[in-house]
């Protein structure tokens, strides 16, 4: 009987085969990304031909036909406008955002102080990078630093008036100065009290809740400019004849409460998606109730919903812009101050500009909504369907 | 029996002060009174400040003549009118440019969003861009940039720019005929209420009939051509008196024709482009958030791929998409007060106007605050009847 050797197993492998043509390699990616059917073709072709008419133009306008320096209005007209360029020439005026970007940065706080605002800025950046890298250390001495230190020492500096440095209205302050210390503030305030604002909607307490569910809709159920018109109007009248305070405070007072009521709704969300099981859970162990909320609901609940606070800030960034409604000039107000300037008036000033505080405020908001989606991805624990 | 009574005994809370009870009601009592006294130090300061000021309180003022302009106004006003009608001007102006403004922005976020799912590379890209430039920079923002650095360097009437249909694009707005309603146009409007209310009919009976019987009816079709043959049947009937008034040039203006300020403009665009983002955003959230195995099960069922979008995909996207966008229209709507920096009338800017003007800061300011919030629930309201709709019907 002839034994037939079944158990034969070929011992090397077999060669690997390149991958079909269809799918690989620029045709194939070309053939699933761009020209799937008919219609994708098609879609493609009218996408083409979009990029291809506004592209070019941009690319023109803000870099090739651009003019970076010059003393005035001359080298961003043409000679119809009094300028220089010939006729049907359209390029960024950067020269204008060049002669004026002391100004966008500080507003008209006296050149000669403003060191002060260039040191508050280096120590903000040199707290907030070592906060925002999470291998480095010691983050509560940092915080400490960020959130409580730094206000003070930016307060004395910018504001001056103490140690030999000279008072500095707040009326003078300008440009990104006043869009990032609004913000910075804005955001350190609108956290807690948006936490508070949260945990009172959520309390037991019948007149605590209620009082928290008035303030929060009413304020989100009108517009950021009412507000800040109720802080420039309406609060002299709710003083005492005689005393009065600084528009920016009151700026900054309205802004940090209508991102307030905006966050408390945020955070309520986390803490609505908290199981019951970990509310009892701290109540058997016998927590308090700052102790059950800050040790074991808060931080699941804020963790949850970083996208939203992030949000919020972001959101709250942009809001800023609206202070130039009560004379307070921001970034956004000071670059629309400066289209008035004789000087730099032509077609392309005011486009320039825009463009210019459109780029400086895209890459903060840009800049945060990706610092998010990054913490999200690391504080993921998992636990998330 | 003793036993018992110890049960029933309430557990020792050392004292009063942890009760939590007593601690509650504690608290409450205390912001009560804080409440009341900061309530009451501010109305002190509110009378004798407005006793100072010579100023009466109450709403009196909007019976006085006004005694400015607005440039734009839907309905009859003049320097002569009162506050009050200055305010309703400003009403109509903000809940224009919110309707015009929240069904531009819904089409081009539709638009926008469905583009960031699409599996051509190249649209997904375009649409990206789109989205993360306006979603990063301010409205207010994207406001300036349309009126100052668009609408005000585009050529002067002299030498408007020439658009389809008779229209025009310069400096001083967009300009296109105005349409002329003739003797017995009416009938025009009547057909198509007729054809509406027929389409719906039919829609009606068409569904019970398929729901019987399984028998389809090309409901589509049928209803098109009645909301559009009814009222061109009646056009033709009537004897066309449709006509068209057409913007004419001349030397140094543009006369007839229907002129949008460039003001209106600015603002309408820039609202539509910013909110749309969002939206996108959210359709893209809502159109991700239906499982695939939905559409798997649809296709395996043997529906065809437009059936599977109309009838699984997109009534559960629904869900997901109306109450965030609810939110993006109410946020469009309160950004419409963004008007008042480049000067279109709006609610705000009109108000505003009244209260620089009277020094009836209180009263001018609750009317703004009540006027929006009462425009903000109105929407919601909307809204939620169509979400009701929407809603999953469970057991």
């Amino acid at each position: 009987m002839q034994e037939h050797d079944m158990s034969w197993v070929r011992t090397e492998m077999a060669l690997a085969q390149p991958a079909p043509a269809s799918v690989r390699g620029m045709g194939a990616w070309v053939r699933t990304n761009l020209v799937g059917s008919v219609g994708d073709a098609i879609l493609t072709i009218i996408g083409i031909a979009l990029v291809a008419m506004i592209l070019p133009q941009i690319i023109n306008w803000a870099f090739i036909n651009a003019q970076w320096t010059g003393p005035d209005r001359t080298v961003c007209a043409t000679v119809a406008q009094g300028g220089i360029q010939s006729d049907g020439w359209s390029g960024a005026c950067w020269a204008f955002v060049n002669a004026k970007f002391g100004q966008f940065m500080f507003g008209t706080y006296p050149i000669e102080e403003r060191w002060r605002p260039i040191v508050v800025a280096i120590l903000f950046v040199a707290l907030l990078v070592p906060m925002l890298i999470p291998r480095i250390p010691r983050k509560g001495l940092n915080a400490i630093l960020l959130f409580l230190v730094l206000p003070i020492v930016s307060f004395v500096l910018l504001v001056g008036g103490t140690f030999g440095l000279p008072h500095v209205e707040t009326s003078r302050w300008g440009g990104l100065l006043v869009t990032l210390s609004l913000s910075f503030v804005g955001i350190a305030v609108s956290l807690p009290v948006g936490i508070v604002l949260a945990l009172g909607r959520r309390s037991k307490m019948p007149i605590v809740k209620m009082l928290c569910i008035i303030f929060i809709e009413t304020v989100r159920g009108i517009p950021l400019i009412t507000v800040l018109f109720m802080a420039s109007v309406m609060l002299p009248l709710f003083l005492p004849a005689g005393v009065t305070f600084d528009k920016f405070l009151r700026a900054l007072i309205g802004v940090s409460l209508f991102a307030a009521a905006y966050m408390a709704e945020v955070i309520r969300g986390g803490l609505q998606a908290i199981p019951k099981g970990q509310y009892e859970g701290a109540d058997s162990l016998g927590l308090g109730y700052w102790q059950k909320m800050g040790l074991i609901v808060l931080p699941q609940a804020v963790k949850l919903v970083i996208p939203g606070i992030v949000n919020t800030f972001i959101g709250m960034f942009k809001d800023t812009s609206l202070v130039l409604i009560i004379s307070i000039f921001d970034l956004l107000g000071i670059v629309k101050q400066n289209f008035s300037d004789a000087n730099w008036a032509t077609p392309q000033t005011a486009r320039s500009g825009l463009v210019f505080a459109a780029f400086v405020f895209w890459l903060f908001c840009f800049g945060m909504s990706r610092y998010s989606m990054y913490t999200e991805r690391r504080l993921d624990t998992g636990h998330k369907r | 029996m003793a036993s018992q009574e110890i049960l029933r005994e309430e557990p020792s809370r050392g004292s009063f002060v942890n009760d939590p009870k007593v601690r509650s009601l504690f608290f409450q009592a205390l912001v009560v009174v804080l409440l009341v006294a900061g309530v009451w130090w501010i109305a002190q300061n509110v009378i004798a400040n407005l006793t100072r000021l010579h100023i009466a309180s109450g709403f009196g003022f909007l019976k006085g003549r006004a005694g400015f302009d607005i440039s734009e106004s839907a309905i009859a006003y003049s320097s002569d009118s009162t506050y009050g009608r200055a305010i309703l001007v400003g009403l109509i102006n903000t809940v224009i440019v919110a309707v015009v403004g929240i069904i531009t922005a819904t089409i081009i976020g539709f638009i926008i969003g469905i583009g960031r799912l699409s599996h051509n590379w190249l649209i997904r890209k375009i649409c990206t861009v789109y989205v993360e430039v306006f979603r990063n920079i301010p409205p207010l923002l994207v406001i300036f940039f349309w009126y100052s650095g668009v609408l005000a360097v585009l050529p002067p009437p002299r030498d408007s720019i020439h658009l389809p249909f008779g229209s025009f694009l310069n400096q001083r707005g967009f300009y296109f005929p105005r349409a002329l309603w003739g003797d017995g146009s009416w009938l025009i409007f009547v057909a198509l209420l007729v054809g509406i209310a027929m389409a719906w009919f039919v829609a009606r009976k068409a569904h019970q009939r398929q729901m019987a019987t399984g028998q389809q009816f090309p409901v589509f079709w049928t209803s098109t051509a009645l909301i559009v043959g009814l009222p061109l049947l009646a056009y033709a009937l009537s004897g066309f008196p449709l006509s068209f008034d057409y913007p004419k040039q001349s030397t140094f203006n543009l006369t007839g024709g229907f002129q949008v300020s460039p003001e209106f403009l600015s603002l309408y665009l820039a609202l539509s482009c910013y909110t749309a983002a969002f939206i996108a955003e959210i359709v893209r959230a809502g159109i991700r958030g239906v499982s695939k195995g939905q559409t798997e099960a649809a296709a395996a069922v043997g529906l065809r791929s437009g059936s599977i979008l109309r009838l699984v995909v997109v009534p559960q996207a629904m869900r997901i998409i109306i109450p965030p966008l609810t939110s993006q229209y109410l946020n469009l709507t309160k950004n419409s007060s963004l008007a008042i920096a480049i000067g279109y009338p709006d609610l705000t800017a009109t108000a505003g106007t009244v209260l620089n003007q009277t020094g009836q800061a209180v009263e001018g300011v609750l009317i703004m605050m009540a006027v929006y919030l009462v425009l903000s629930l109105v929407t919601s309201a909307v809204m939620n009847l169509v979400n009701a709709r929407m809603a999953l019907v469970e057991r």
